[in-house]
């Protein structure tokens, strides 16, 4: 068995001889630092659910009808009379949300490990890019159900290019092909979702980890491991990434299906956070939901629009505050990249900044309604106080980058001794 | 102790930190979800308490249903085959027992009330109920079917504390008897508001067997909201035994190799 299959290797090599150098380039000599902790499983993470949402939804393709008279009844069929169908539309549903918590899991890791730093800014900026498609992908995706939410959810985020000057109006009516979201709209949505921003997404994580593995993985202790090379040029603290990371990455998967599983079997709603109550209303432009907001992750951003009352300033704003972080490998001058070695005021700034997000996704999703009476009392103007918090959230956000630039330009960071080789390892 | 043995000391303690805090964060991101969301509906509710995977509860809930509720409203994304499979009854049972339209066993389950006639009769056709607890939860109809009250001021003569003028008329009446309202004197700011309902007539169940009547027909709904339910949880531990000892082989075998890593 084994001859017989390097008899297909060899003759696969003997055809395609330039096959086998790029194995090895990315597998099984690609080092990467032995040092790799728990949040560096999230790029291998989103891969398996990019996969996942690649074949699930070629499965819910050939059941699904678009069109506003067929969508939401097809995809009652799919969860009532096609065998097995609920099982991959609720895999197909987890994995968006858990694309997106993986996701913004990965980027955190970024900014604890400093992983934007030169010489890795090329892969920061098309892993945002990645992001940017994501978002689109996730949002034509949450339309096609066409429950309640995903009209009036498509309404309201078509309706943000409105603010665009001048061009606004027509714009959005291009965007719908009608004058609210309907047949036309959600069937080229349908065309985006699955063909073309699959494509893009595909392109761009190609592209992210083929320069990924050009400057080679940075680590949890910022140490560029290639400085310190063995006499045949193996770097000291790299190992092969297969067999080592695969396997080491086989067990984090094997760890994230089971939460998966754990969702998909007895929690696939999320009690509204994956799937929301109102999405089982089939689309009615008369009857508005009580509160419009999107899925969880999307909240952080569009609570920014929630606390500026301006919608020009909110688009303003919400576009500014994903552009600045494809800007972060500029904006921060500093030299040590891991949190490990990093001065005290990055380490408090990015606490606040991550609270701030966090805490962006709770008025986003609408939670200030629950939490302000209970906190200030029954008769709380609920959306004064939102609004003044939200003004303070927007500052730690934004102030964030401009802290960032600060710190690090004008050299108030106080850091310490990073280490020649990496320090820990699993 | 050296300056070395500290910061490596320090760096495993952040390190296992680093760990629990990240593993801890998908647990408490699922379970602070489902707690809230769960909250967000409770309220003055009180939960349904219904238990989908049994059978016999679905059994009657159906009974309830098709007695009280089908003249009305439809379950269309129901058929009278898939109910007889999924609730252990034989076709025949079913035909007999829940297709009082005169349905073949193929067909799906709606009303035989004209939706032009209903609109006139009601304000409002009566909706369709096959996603009705998924859209507003099992808890939410178990609430709404207990509170209904007589109310002369309204056009149907009945109003419902769960749901303000609705424009439905207590269905479950006989069962349940005849609430009334008592009102509690309007207060500076605000309207005045039911306090509480008292039974004035009873009907042919207790308030017990009422609420139990009630829960066996939330179940049904919730099943016939999603009939996957029924097999999800079975279907859910097989594939998380597997991944478990997937997972496990799995580590083993990281182990074993990583043995040459130092």
């Amino acid at each position: 068995m084994a001859n017989f299959f390097s008899n297909i290797a060899g003759w696969i090599n003997e055809r395609a001889p330039s096959m086998m150098p790029v194995y090895r380039k990315h597998m099984t000599e690609y080092y990467a630092p032995k040092n790799f902790n728990f949040w560096y499983y999230f790029g291998v993470l989103a891969m398996v659910v990019l996969v996942n949402q690649i074949v699930t939804g070629i499965f819910l393709t050939m059941f699904y009808k678009p069109g506003a008279a067929t969508a939401f009844d097809s995809v009652e069929y799919i969860m009532r009379d096609v065998e097995w169908g609920w099982l991959i539309r609720y895999m197909h549903s987890t994995g968006a949300s858990m694309f997106f918590l993986v996701i913004y899991l990965h980027m955190f890791r970024g900014l604890l490990y400093g992983s934007y730093k030169k010489p890795r800014e090329l892969v920061w900026l098309l892993g945002m890019l990645i992001f940017l498609a994501l978002m689109a992908e996730g949002f034509l995706g949450y339309v096609l159900p066409w429950g309640n939410m995903s009209f009036w959810g498509a309404k309201v985020i078509i309706s943000l290019f409105g603010a665009i000057p001048w061009i606004g109006d027509t714009l959005v009516q291009w965007i719908m092909g009608d004058y609210n979201p309907a047949d036309a709209t959600l069937n080229r949505f349908f065309a985006l979702h699955v063909v073309a921003l699959p494509l893009v997404l595909l392109l761009l994580v190609v592209l992210h980890i083929f320069a990924l593995h050009e400057v080679g993985s940075n680590n949890p202790d910022g140490v560029e491991i290639k400085k310190k090379k063995d006499a045949r040029g193996i770097p000291l603290d790299g190992i092969p990434f297969h067999p080592y990371y695969t396997l080491h990455d086989l067990v984090g998967i094997g760890f994230f299906l089971i939460i998966c599983a754990f969702i998909i079997f007895y929690q696939p709603t999320v009690g509204g956070w994956f799937i929301e109550y109102d999405n089982f209303i089939p689309a009615n432009n008369l009857v508005t939901p009580a509160e419009i907001k999107p899925v969880w992750y999307f909240t952080p951003f569009y609570a920014i629009l929630r606390v500026i009352p301006s919608k020009g300033l909110g688009v303003f704003a919400l576009a500014a505050s994903i552009i600045l972080l494809f800007l972060v490998p500029w904006l921060d001058r500093g030299a040590v990249k891991s949190i490990r070695y990093r001065g005290r005021g990055y380490k408090i700034a990015l606490a606040l900044f991550t609270i701030t997000f966090v805490l962006f996704g709770a008025i986003g999703a609408g939670k200030s309604s629950e939490w302000i009476p209970e906190i200030f009392g029954p008769t709380a103007d609920v959306s004064g106080i939102e609004m003044h918090f939200g003004w303070l959230l927007l500052a730690i956000y934004f102030g964030f980058f401009l802290f960032l630039w600060v710190y690090t330009y004008f050299g108030y960071e106080k850091t310490k001794p990073v280490p020649e080789r990496v320090t820990t390892h699993d | 102790m050296t300056e070395s043995t500290r910061t490596k000391i320090k760096m495993i303690m952040s390190h296992i930190a680093a760990k629990a805090v990240a593993c801890g964060f998908f647990a408490v991101v699922t379970m602070v979800a489902a707690s809230v969301a769960s909250a967000e509906e409770g309220g003055a509710m009180q939960s349904a308490q219904t238990n989908v995977s049994n059978i016999v509860s679905l059994q009657r809930g159906a009974r309830t249903y098709f007695n009280y509720c089908s003249g009305c409203h439809s379950i269309k994304y129901m058929n009278y085959a898939r109910l007889a499979t999924d609730l252990q009854l034989s076709e025949a049972e079913v035909l007999k027992s829940f297709a009082f339209t005169g349905a073949r066993i193929g067909d799906q389950v709606v009303t035989n009330m004209p939706a032009e006639g209903s609109q006139q009769w009601f304000g409002k056709t009566p909706p369709d109920l096959s996603l009705e607890a998924r859209a507003k939860s099992p808890d939410w109809i178990y609430n709404y079917l207990r509170s209904f009250y007589v109310d002369p001021t309204s056009t149907v003569g009945w109003n419902n504390t769960v749901f303000p003028n609705a424009s439905m008329p207590n269905p479950l009446w006989e069962l349940q008897g005849v609430q009334t309202a008592h009102m509690a004197p309007a207060k500076a700011g605000e309207d005045a508001h039911v306090e509480k309902l008292v039974v004035t007539s009873p009907g042919k169940q207790s308030p017990t067997e009422f609420d139990e009547t009630v829960r066996d027909l939330t179940a049904f709904l919730q099943y016939v909201g999603e009939p996957a339910a029924l097999q999800r949880a079975s279907v859910g531990v097989w594939v998380i035994l597997f991944l478990v000892v997937f997972t496990f082989l799995a580590w083993l075998l990281k182990h074993e190799y990583w043995k040459d890593v130092h």
